[in-house]
């Protein structure tokens, strides 16, 4: 089987981000594998371990931007494509998902595209379906388990009313939730494979397209609004008066 | 502008957040929902209900359960012969691909769970949590339609009138059944319980819980035993408060180190560290390393019967009472607003 | 003179945190409160490779260097030390011992398992009435045809109850004429017949380890477990202890970190006299000196690393290693407490763990008392250092990681 991993390069969970200068800052915190993306490298390992054949990863970044792959690697994917290009900075999730169609088209006889559920930087959520519509395969999302059947592969998907059991002939788009199961750790095979590895880089125009064009914009980016505590004490004549209040009031500050 | 709405469900219920992104439209132009399943049409009367003025109605078997690639070639076709300018579509799930993909067919954007909006011109712009809500970030789209999703709870409901109608098309849909690549094969519920790290709501417990005088302990128990039974009553009113607001259950250090819960729920700075937007605090004084655990919470609702206690001083909302009283209430209030 | 990690070398070291951060430090203040041992760590251990992390590949290991090893020991005792303490004796003492006196038979037949994490080892030298004067100990092993009898009472043994192989010194010449030219070193499974073994309770620290005594009786050890000549015992516990040592002060330095970590954030948040204690100075100059003993111990671990890596005889590098580390920790520990105040005190927060388990290290692996002697004997020109017969080789990096 021909397995692909899409992962991103993101600050660390941790970090305190803030912005300065109209720019998102991240202080010294590390730049590591988008959380989600682990449980997608973990899947395509565990589909690879049950099915054989191998598990790349491609990456869309800047030219340093190694140590998601370098995780990836050290988790035991077989190889990895870094895409770089001084185009690709700034471009919204459409241009970001031809990129990786397109990529995926090149490398040419792909059964499955696994994704994290999405990057927490954005947090958007759109790129494993809309990379999935490009390609114009299934797309599985938001897969909790995953089962392989010849060439028919089925998921339980992660929805508000609990799962959906879904399948489709590959090659299709997977996303993955983290009740997946915990991803495994880099072995230490891994992490001197992954220290050595040469990761080829690929441009756009090596792609053979275009710069894909971006519809959306960022016109600001604001620190969220610091608010002065200020305690509402709530009273009333009754339990039952107070409730009522205090719900309302819970209610109306929209966080239920 | 023409605005359209995409109505989610699941098998026939809908999903309150559709009527919200209704009601965030109104502002916009005329409404039309789009509601796509099958036996489906009692839905277009709740859209009526709500706001929307026409229906746009594709009631079919192969729809009968959602399949991205089935119901977002529909959503394409349909907007390719009508142009909207805006289409709106709640976060959920299905929502979200559908958003992703129509965005592909219609060659445009989508700003995506956004929390605010506002329009300049002709042109809408959000406002949308990203970096997990540490940061906020305004978007906007230069092509058409305006493709957005509405974060759930953060645009208010309208409410529904009784006996408003409006217009209902029906349309087919885009693909057969044959050209339809994925199949459903079943459904199945997951695993309850809600994680506290993962939590939007929390609801906890302190050494207040154990103190409710109305309670007369089983004979045969001694002082220790007594109090833990005590306190197991009231962790019973903090966890039905938690499962009406589908949240997790919390607890101080002191609850946890008097054996009233296990210490897998203990929220402070040496047990777990959480930020949820809704954080409610009872019988809990609010000592530094609990506060530590949770002061990053959006809203924090503290009830405790000591005027003084230091929660009240991070806390939006405080209730100074006998909370043995007012969670009881509270759930029943809850219960009666979130119709559960 | 390059002072950066490489990147094999940062990656380790973050994988063994984020196994510690995942998995240990949820339920370790658990079991330090029950005296008991995480049951799933020393597993754990095994599956990810951490007990095999720095043996050559060819003997079930994971080819890793001694760099490595002790960036995965400052982990790992940032978390707890009885987690070290099980690299300490199982690496250290056992693993790393056997690959540099054992033949290719015992290699093969007693480091593959403990490298492979199959098995578990520890050392045994120290008896109720012997510690620091190791060629003094009593534990006697007669030989008998082709094996060995022994008799004695080992105490004070890391992973004692726990262990599947143990790597024991014992007395084979009573009448040598220098005691230490009497003692021998044998590889024994604790299976064996006349072996009784117990765990000790009540210790002041590394509550969550395993610690024990372990009893010979008429205990018949083959002659082919036998490790060097008849006499070498007390040179092959001399490296048994540089190995052990090397952990110590490499994890020594993690509770240093875990101190100044924990101090730093207690600081930033709790305010007296209408500011956070951090900007108090005497509380900076606690801060200030642990952030100053990390640095030094870190530097000083590394550097007798290196030199293993360089196969160089890295005794009293080590010793500086270990006594400067060792007692740093103990200190920061007890600066951190003073730093939490009352919350110090009590065990919601770590850092009178971290007092309790950094006590046990100034005492074990060669006392600080042991290590001024030392010391003192090299920068007096007294003590010679003589080859030994057989010497860690240095690290080779395609001896180590390739099968054959």
């Amino acid at each position: 089987m021909k397995i692909v991993a899409c992962i991103k390069q993101v600050p660390d969970s941790a970090a305190k981000v803030v912005v300065e200068n109209g720019r998102v800052s991240w202080g010294d915190a590390p730049l590591v594998i988008n959380p989600w993306d682990e449980f997608s490298v973990e899947a395509a390992l565990q589909l690879k371990e049950k099915h054989g054949g191998t598990v790349t990863v491609i990456s869309v970044g800047g030219e340093t931007d190694k140590e998601a792959i370098k995780h990836a690697l050290a988790m035991g994917a077989d190889d990895a494509i870094l895409i770089t290009d001084p185009a690709l900075t700034g471009l919204d999730t459409q241009a970001i998902a031809q990129v990786l169609a397109s990529a995926i088209q090149k490398i040419g006889g792909v059964d499955v595209a696994f994704f994290g559920r999405q990057a927490i930087d954005n947090d958007s959520g759109l790129t494993p379906s809309q990379t999935a519509r490009l390609l114009n395969w299934p797309a599985l999302t938001l897969a909790a388990v995953i089962t392989l059947d010849g060439t028919r592969i089925k998921v339980e998907r992660s929805i508000e009313e609990g799962r959906q059991a879904v399948s489709a002939d590959l090659p299709v788009v997977i996303s993955l939730v983290k009740d997946y199961g915990e991803p495994r750790y880099p072995s230490f095979m891994g992490i001197r494979k992954a220290a050595r590895a040469e990761v080829p880089v690929w441009s756009l125009a090596s792609l053979g397209i275009a710069i894909p064009a971006s519809v959306i914009s960022w016109p600001d980016i604001m620190n969220p609004p610091s608010r002065e505590v200020v305690c509402e004490i709530i009273s009333g004549n009754s339990p039952d008066e107070i409730a009522s209040v205090l719900a309302s009031k819970i209610l109306a500050e929209k966080v239920l | 502008m023409k605005t359209w709405v995409y109505v989610d469900h699941f098998k026939g219920q809908a999903l309150p957040a559709s009527w919200e992104a209704i009601g965030a439209g109104k502002n916009l132009g005329t409404i039309t929902a789009l509601i796509f399943g099958q036996n489906i049409e009692s839905l277009a009367k709740e859209a009526f209900e709500h706001g929307a003025d026409e229906v746009l109605l594709v009631d079919d078997a192969s729809l009968a359960d959602y399949r991205a690639e089935a119901f977002c070639a529909s959503l394409s076709k349909l907007a390719m012969g009508a142009s909207p300018d805006v289409i709106l579509l709640p976060t959920t799930t299905r929502g979200r691909e559908m958003a992703a993909m129509a965005a592909i067919d219609l060659k445009t954007g989508v700003m995506v769970d956004i929390t605010a909006m506002e329009l300049q011109g002709d042109r809408i712009v959000v406002t949308r949590p990203i970096y997990a809500g540490k940061l906020l970030s305004k978007e906007t789209c230069s092509s058409k339609p305006q493709i957005i999703t509405l974060r759930g709870r953060a645009f208010p409901k309208p409410a529904p009138q009784a006996g408003r109608t409006g217009t209902l098309t029906k349309a087919t849909p885009a693909l057969g059944e044959a050209e339809i690549k994925s199949k459903v094969e079943g459904y199945s519920t997951s695993e309850s319980g809600v994680s506290l790290i993962d939590a939007n709501v929390i609801v906890s417990g302190g050494r207040g819980v154990s103190n409710n005088p109305a309670l007369t302990p089983p004979a045969g128990l001694d002082e220790k035993q007594a109090e833990i039974w005590r306190a197991q009553q009231g962790f019973i009113l903090v966890k039905d408060l938690a499962t009406v607001l589908g949240a997790a259950v919390g607890a101080s250090r002191a609850a946890v180190d008097a054996g009233y819960v296990p210490y897998s729920h203990q929220v402070g700075q040496t047990g777990k560290v959480v930020s949820p937007d809704l954080y409610i605090a009872n019988g809990i004084s609010g000592a530094i390393q609990h506060l530590a655990g949770m002061r990053t919470s959006k809203v924090i609702v503290a009830i405790n019967k000591d005027a003084d206690a230091p929660i009240f001083k991070v806390a939006r909302y405080g209730v100074v009472g006998d909370l043995f009283q007012i969670l009881p209430a509270l759930t029943a209030a809850f219960k009666q607003r979130l119709g559960k | 003179m390059d002072f950066s990690l490489s990147e094999e070398h940062d990656m380790t070291r973050r994988m063994v945190q984020n196994f510690t951060q995942k998995e240990i430090l949820p339920v370790i203040k658990e079991y330090d409160r029950k005296q008991e041992p995480i049951p799933f760590a020393l597993h754990r251990l095994g599956e990810l490779g951490i007990l095999g992390i720095c043996f050559p590949v060819r003997y079930g290991g994971q080819g890793m260097d001694f760099i490595s090893l002790g960036l995965a020991c400052e982990e790992l005792e940032a978390a707890d030390t009885s987690l070290r303490v099980a690299m300490s004796v199982h690496v250290g003492l056992s693993g790393l011992t056997l690959l540099q006196w054992g033949t290719e038979e015992q290699k093969k037949n007693f480091l593959l398992p403990l490298a492979s994490g199959k098995k578990l080892g520890c050392g045994v030298f120290t008896e109720p009435g012997m510690g620091s004067d190791i060629s003094s100990m009593q534990t006697s092993g007669k030989k008998d045809g082709n094996s060995y009898i022994l008799n004695g009472e080992k105490m004070w043994i890391s992973l004692a109850s726990k262990a599947d192989l143990a790597l024991v010194t014992v007395r084979t010449n009573p009448s040598s004429s220098r005691p230490s030219n009497g003692l021998s070193t044998f590889i024994v499974d604790l299976k064996t017949p006349g072996i009784t073994r117990g765990d000790i309770h009540g210790k002041l620290g590394v509550r969550a380890g395993s610690t024990g005594w372990i009893n010979f009786q008429d205990v018949r050890v083959p002659i082919e477990n036998r490790i060097g000549e008849e006499g070498e015992g007390f040179k092959i516990t001399m490296s048994a202890f540089d190995h052990g040592r090397y952990t110590v002060a490499s994890g020594a330095a993690g509770i240093i970190r875990a101190a100044l970590e924990a101090s730093v954030r207690y600081a930033k948040q709790r305010t007296a006299f209408g500011k956070p204690i951090a900007s108090h100075q005497l509380i900076q100059e606690k801060i200030a000196r642990m952030s100053q003993d990390y640095e030094i111990a870190r530097l000083l671990y590394l550097r007798a690393g290196w030199l293993k890596n360089q196969g160089v005889r890295n005794t009293r590098e080590t010793s500086f290693a270990k006594k400067f580390a060792t007692e740093a920790s103990f200190r920061a520990a007890d600066d951190a407490v003073q730093i939490h105040g009352a919350y110090g005190y009590s065990d919601e927060f770590d850092v009178e763990r971290y007092l309790r388990n950094a006590r046990g290290a100034i005492i074990y692996e060669g006392s600080s008392e042991i290590q001024t002697l030392i010391q003192a004997g090299y920068a007096l020109g007294e003590r010679q250092e003589k080859p030994l017969r057989c010497e860690m080789p240095p690290y080779d990096p395609a001896y180590w990681q390739n099968n054959q």
